[in-house]
């Protein structure tokens, strides 16, 4: 794997209002890699995501994405967005939109690439998670996790650099969590820089390069995903990781 | 009851000169309530400064004051400033005026339906204000917003039996006209009714057709 930086953040702050919810985070993410950030609910994992995203303003700090610094209150911060694509929790497809239109609709409009060449983008991407088929199909038509798919697909096919996912299967069905977790391995092995809030710590454990670990805005551990799961360093990241155990004998 | 259907056959075309200026005012002042509804809805919705202040003084006001104390401001009220307009601008005036907070509030009602991560998704996409308006937001508000619309539109052709108080020769006018000149008040009426009906039951028909149609449009979990 190469070793360029991709994407930098330097001491990025949030604040709403006056609570702070990420309070100096330092993260370098390279070419290739899959950061999976971790932590208990309410620590910033999502607002993180978020800011990397250009969807929150950050307070202080900046954030290099190949290099080109954008900073707190700059306008530019909207660049992020077309170079970093997101997932998010629920289902966010446009309902009104068939799946090859919400996936085409960006790269036809914003980047005002031909439809035909736009059409042929998603046709590759839509084969590669089992969607071509769907693609006249309505959202509302699809499974949770084939509108998952479409999401992730309608995101890739903005080619973006970075790609980032937000709990993206806390909101599916068991069954269908799988599907969208090779989907997202596929991406991890072809190369894509991730970074990706989860619930599902076998997943992250197989996926991650690098696990984050964040605690009340800060991150606490940077470590392996081998080194982290089975020796964590924190008092809170051995509880977090605790409360995935389940032992019978244990429940009081 | 006998009916004195001479009298009904004599005044028809007085009927039918009155339904056209009725469907005049109504038209015109739909149209533009839908214009000014839109905009205000705009307005309101992205919040945007001093004019979203202006659209809800607007809005308050229009709706709190009845259609003939807005016509008599506009024909007998402006002349006194200089301004003298004919009764028909000042019927589309005025019926434009009441509309437009009824539509605006109908039209941002579709707005606000719209899920914050439809929002966001567009903004992830790097889709800017206009885009997300015209090809997330519009698309999907105006399906909650029509049957509010609709009701609106017959409402506000109903609204217009008001402008006969600015000497406007509409269905109510030549209604009330005939009854005081000849005493014939079954026949007036019953031909007020009619057209009426006329004007509005085509509506209403399509106002539901279209109501399912969007329902059942074929999106929306």
């Amino acid at each position: 794997m190469e070793n360029k930086v991709q994407l930098k953040i330097n001491n990025l702050r949030k604040r709403f209002g006056t609570e702070v919810v990420l309070d100096g985070i330092n993260l370098t993410v390279n070419k290739g890699e899959v950061v999976v950030v971790l932590g208990p609910s309410g620590c910033g994992k999502s607002t993180l995501l978020r800011c990397m995203n250009g969807l929150e303003a950050i307070s202080e700090g900046e954030i290099l994405l190949d290099g080109e610094k954008i900073t707190a209150g700059s306008k530019e911060i909207t660049k992020l967005r077309q170079k970093i694509g997101m997932v998010f929790q629920s289902y966010d497809l446009f309902p009104h939109k068939n799946i090859l239109d919400n996936v085409t609709l960006a790269p036809i409009k914003v980047q005002k690439i031909p439809r035909k060449e736009a059409e042929e983008r998603a046709e590759k991407l839509l084969r590669r998670v089992g969607l071509w088929k769907k693609r006249k199909a309505f959202p509302r038509e699809l499974s949770g996790g084939q509108k998952q798919r479409a999401a992730i697909v309608r995101a890739l096919c903005m080619n973006p650099e970075v790609m980032l996912f937000d709990e993206v299967t806390a909101a599916l069905d068991p069954q269908m969590v799988r599907e969208v977790l090779n989907v997202m391995l596929e991406l991890a092995e072809g190369g894509m820089t991730m970074v990706i809030v989860t619930h599902e710590m076998q997943f992250a454990r197989a996926v991650a390069d690098k696990i984050i670990f964040l605690e009340k805005g800060k991150i606490t551990e940077e470590a392996e995903p081998e080194e982290f799961f089975t020796n964590p360093k924190t008092e809170t990241a051995k509880e977090f990781l605790q409360s995935f155990v389940y032992e019978k004998h244990k429940i009081q | 009851m006998q009916l004195n259907w001479g009298f009904m056959e004599k005044y028809l075309p007085m009927y039918i000169d009155a339904a056209i200026l009725t469907v005049k005012i109504a038209f015109g002042g739909i149209l533009f309530s839908l214009i000014t509804g839109f905009i205000c809805a705009i307005v309101r919705y992205y919040k945007i400064p001093i004019l979203n202040g202006i659209a809800i003084v607007y809005i308050e006001l229009s709706r709190n004051t009845p259609l003939l104390v807005q016509l008599f401001f506009l024909y007998f009220g402006l002349p006194k400033i200089g301004v003298v307009l004919s009764a028909e601008a000042c019927a589309i005036i005025g019926v434009t005026f009441l509309g437009g907070s009824y539509m605006a509030e109908s039209i941002r009602s579709g707005f606000e339906s719209i899920d914050k991560v439809q929002l966001e998704s567009a903004a992830s996409l790097d889709l800017g204000p206009w885009l997300t308006m015209k090809e997330v937001v519009f698309p999907q508000a105006i399906a909650v917003s029509v049957p509010g619309i609709c009701a609106n539109v017959i409402f506000l052709i109903k609204e217009t039996s008001v402008v006969s108080g600015i000497a406007l020769a509409d269905l109510m006018y030549v209604t009330k006209d005939l009854i005081g000149l000849y005493y014939e008040t079954d026949e007036a009426l019953l031909m007020l009714v009619i057209f009426y009906l006329i004007i509005l039951l085509p509506i209403s028909i399509i106002a539901s057709v279209l109501e399912r149609r969007l329902r059942y449009a074929g999106f929306g979990d």
